[in-house]
C-alpha cells in the first residue's frame, strides 16, 4: 500500500498540487514544534541563572548553567513528598482499579450470565447520571474515608466506559478455550486467572496505563478529599509552589497581588521534577494507549 | 423488563424449570461472587450519591442526617434560578462551551486531515510522537507551564509583549482573556491526542476509492469532500453527541487553576460554584441543587444528541 501511494505521486503532482504539499508539511511541523515549546523552555529555565530568566524573553539552551533551583527543591524536601504519595496512590490504585474492573467485567463478558442485562443497564445509567459533587462527598465523608488514601483510590475504583471496554475485549475470546478448560476441570474463576487475563494482556496494559495516568495526573480529589499536608500529593505540592507563589497558603493565586515569585527558576525546576515521571514512561505509554484508544473506538 | 427479556432469549435453556435459577446460581457461583466487588462500588459510590440528592429538597445539617433533616421543597431551586448568580454562570459556562464547540472541536479533526496527508512516515510519526505528550500531562502543570509563560511580571510572552509595544497586559488576571485562554489550553493539550481516533477512521478508507477518484479527474479537495469526509462521518457525529451531552461539564480542573479573584466575573461555572458554595462555605443543600439541575440538563443533552443522531441516521451511542 505505501509503495503504491509513493508511485502515485510520482505519475501525478503538479506544482500546485506540491505547494499544498509542502504547507501541510510546515503547518503539521509548526504544530509538533508548538507543542514543545513550553517543556523546552521551562527545562532550559530550571538549568538557568534567575539573571539570564529575567533579562532574556526566550532561550532554549542557558548560557550559565545552574543547579540552584534544584538544590532548593531538594532542600525543602515536600516535592519528594509529593512523588511519594502520588507513587504510592498510583501504584495501589491501579492495582485496586484492575481488580474491580476486570473481575466485574468477566462476568458481564458472558453472553449467557443471568442478570447481564440488568446489570449493564445500571452500569450505563450511572454514566449519564450522577449524584454529583456535594452528595458523593457526603457518602466519602460519612464512610470514614475523608483524609484517607483510600478515598482517592476506591472513589473511581470501576471507570464504566474502560470496564466496557474489557468486556468487550474478553466477549471476543473464543468460547472453545473456556470449554477445553471446563473439561479438564478449571471453574469460572480458573478459567479467568488462567485463560482469560494472559490472553487480554494488550487492552489490560493500555487500561492500566490510563487509570495509572488518571491517578498521577488526578488533582481536584486530592485537593477535596485530603486535608492533611503530609498526604499532599505531587500536583498538590507543584500548585502550591507555582501557582500560589512558593507556599503561601491561600484560596486564590493572585501573583499581582502577592507580587513578584521569589524564584522563576524554582517554579520551572518544580514543573519539571513534577513532569519527569510521567514523561519516563510516555514511550511504553505511547506504545500502548494508540492501541488502547482504537479498542475503545470499536464498539460492540 | 431487561430480565424478562434475557428469560425468553434462552428458551431451550428453561426446559429444566423447578429450582433452575438456584441450580443456576450454584454452578456459576463463581462469576456472582466476582461480580460482587464491582457491583458494590457502583451500589455504594454510584448510586448512594444519587440518593444523596434527597438533600437538594432538605435543609440538610449533617448533625441531623439524612432521616433527621428537615424537607424544605424547592426553595433552594428558588433560590438558585433566582439568585443573581444563575445567569452569569449559565453565560460563562455556555460561552466556554460553545467556544470550544467552535474551536476546539473541529481542531483535530482538521489535523487529522493534515497529518493523513502526509506521505513520509518517520515525519508523520515523529510530529505524532510530539504532539500526543500533553494529553499526559495534568492540568496542574499545564497550568504551570500558562502563568509561567504568561505572567505579568516576568512571563516570556508578556516580555515580549513589552519588548514590542512598552506596556504589559495582564492576560491571567483578566475576564477578556480567560475564555481564550481556557479554549487555547484546550487546543494545546487535547488536539494532537484527539487525531487518533479520526486517524483511525481515515485509515480504514480504501485506497481504490481515491485512485478511481482520481482516474476521474478528482483534484485534492474533491477527494477530501467526497471520499476523506465521508468515511470519517459517523466518527465526527459520536465526537460531537459526547461534546454537546456534556455541554454544562466545562472541567473542573482547568477552570479552577486558571480561575483567580480578578477573573471571576468569566471563569466562574457550574462546576467551580458547586465546589464553592458546597465544599468550601458548607452549604449542602443549596449546592446539591444545583448541581442536580447539571446533571439533569446533561442527561437531557446526551439523549437528545443521541436521538438526533440516529433519526440522521447515524448509529449514536447507545
Amino acid at each position: 500500500m505505501k509503495l503504491k501511494k509513493a508511485h502515485k505521486n510520482k505519475i501525478k503532482s503538479s506544482p500546485a498540487d506540491r505547494a499544498v504539499q509542502i504547507a501541510i508539511y510546515v503547518i503539521v511541523g509548526l504544530v509538533g514544534l508548538i507543542t514543545l515549546l513550553p517543556f523546552l523552555y521551562i527545562i532550559a529555565g530550571s538549568f538557568a541563572t534567575e539573571k539570564e530568566l529575567t533579562e532574556k524573553a526566550f532561550f532554549i539552551i542557558p548560557t550559565e548553567v545552574s543547579l540552584n533551583a534544584y538544590n532548593y527543591i531538594t532542600r525543602t524536601g515536600e516535592i519528594f513528598r509529593g512523588l511519594k504519595n502520588s507513587i504510592f496512590l498510583t501504584v495501589v490504585g491501579t492495582i485496586t482499579n484492575m481488580f474491580f474492573t476486570t473481575t466485574f467485567a468477566y462476568p458481564l463478558s458472558q453472553k449467557d450470565f443471568k442478570g447481564r442485562n440488568v446489570v449493564l443497564n445500571l452500569v450505563i445509567v450511572t454514566m449519564l447520571f450522577s449524584g454529583g459533587m456535594i452528595p458523593t462527598f457526603l457518602v466519602v465523608k460519612n464512610l470514614g474515608l475523608y483524609n484517607s488514601f483510600w478515598s482517592l483510590i476506591l472513589l473511581g475504583a470501576v471507570s464504566p466506559f474502560n470496564m466496557i471496554i474489557i468486556k468487550n475485549f474478553f466477549q471476543e475470546i473464543p468460547a472453545e478455550l473456556k470449554e477445553a478448560a471446563r473439561i479438564d476441570g478449571s471453574n469460572d474463576l480458573g478459567i479467568f486467572v488462567k485463560i482469560i487475563l494472559p490472553l487480554s494482556k494488550p487492552v489490560l496494559a493500555s487500561i492500566s496505563l490510563f487509570y495509572a495516568v488518571g491517578h498521577w495526573n488526578d488533582y481536584f480529589s486530592a485537593m477535596i478529599y485530603l486535608q492533611d499536608p503530609k498526604k499532599e500529593t505531587v500536583q498538590i505540592v507543584l500548585r502550591r509552589i507555582v501557582l500560589l507563589a512558593g507556599g503561601i497558603q491561600t484560596d486564590m493565586f493572585d501573583f499581582d497581588i502577592l507580587g513578584t515569585p521569589p524564584d522563576k527558576a524554582v517554579k520551572m525546576a518544580a514543573t519539571v521534577v513534577a513532569t519527569i515521571p510521567i514523561l519516563a514512561v510516555y514511550p511504553f505509554v505511547q506504545k500502548f494507549f494508540t492501541k488502547g484508544v482504537m479498542v475503545g473506538a470499536v464498539k460492540g | 423488563m431487561g430480565k424478562s427479556l434475557s428469560y425468553s432469549k434462552n428458551k431451550p435453556v428453561s426446559s429444566k424449570k423447578s429450582g433452575g435459577f438456584l441450580k443456576y446460581l450454584k454452578q456459576h457461583k463463581w462469576l456472582y461472587l466476582m461480580l460482587l466487588p464491582g457491583a458494590l462500588y457502583f451500589l455504594i459510590f454510584r448510586y448512594m450519591p444519587m440518593g444523596g440528592i434527597i438533600i437538594a429538597f432538605q435543609k440538610y445539617s449533617p448533625f441531623l442526617g439524612i432521616k433527621g433533616s428537615p424537607f424544605v421543597g424547592l426553595t433552594h431551586f428558588k433560590n438558585f434560578f433566582t439568585g443573581a448568580d444563575f445567569w452569569m454562570l449559565l453565560r460563562n459556562t455556555l460561552s466556554i462551551s460553545l467556544l470550544s464547540l467552535v474551536f476546539y472541536f473541529p481542531a483535530p479533526i482538521i489535523l487529522a486531515l493534515l497529518l493523513n496527508e502526509i506521505k513520509h512516515q518517520n515525519y508523520k510519526r515523529t510530529i505524532q510522537t510530539f504532539i500526543y505528550i500533553p494529553h499526559f500531562i495534568s492540568w496542574v502543570i499545564i497550568a504551570s507551564l500558562t502563568y509561567q509563560l504568561f505572567n505579568i511580571n516576568d512571563g516570556i510572552v508578556n516580555m515580549i509583549i513589552k519588548q514590542i509595544s512598552g506596556d504589559t497586559i495582564n492576560i491571567l488576571g483578566s475576564p477578556s482573556y480567560f475564555r481564550g485562554l481556557i479554549i487555547g489550553q484546550s487546543i494545546w493539550k487535547e488536539t494532537g491526542y484527539g487525531t487518533i481516533i479520526f486517524l483511525a477512521a481515515l485509515s480504514g478508507v480504501d485506497m481504490e476509492l481515491y485512485e478511481a477518484a482520481r482516474v476521474d479527474g478528482a483534484n485534492r479537495w474533491r477527494l477530501m469532500w467526497h471520499i476523506t469526509l465521508p468515511a470519517i462521518k459517523a466518527t465526527i457525529i459520536i465526537m460531537l453527541i459526547l461534546r454537546v451531552g456534556s455541554i454544562l461539564n466545562t472541567g473542573y480542573e482547568q477552570i479552577f487553576l486558571m480561575r483567580n479573584s480578578l477573573n471571576m466575573s468569566t471563569a466562574e461555572v457550574f462546576d467551580t460554584y458547586i465546589y464553592q458554595k458546597g465544599i468550601t462555605n458548607a452549604q449542602y443543600s443549596y449546592s446539591t441543587a444545583a448541581g442536580l439541575f447539571k446533571s439533569v440538563v446533561g442527561m437531557i443533552m446526551v439523549l437528545g444528541s443521541n436521538k438526533i443522531a440516529k433519526k440522521a441516521g447515524e448509529s449514536g451511542i447507545y
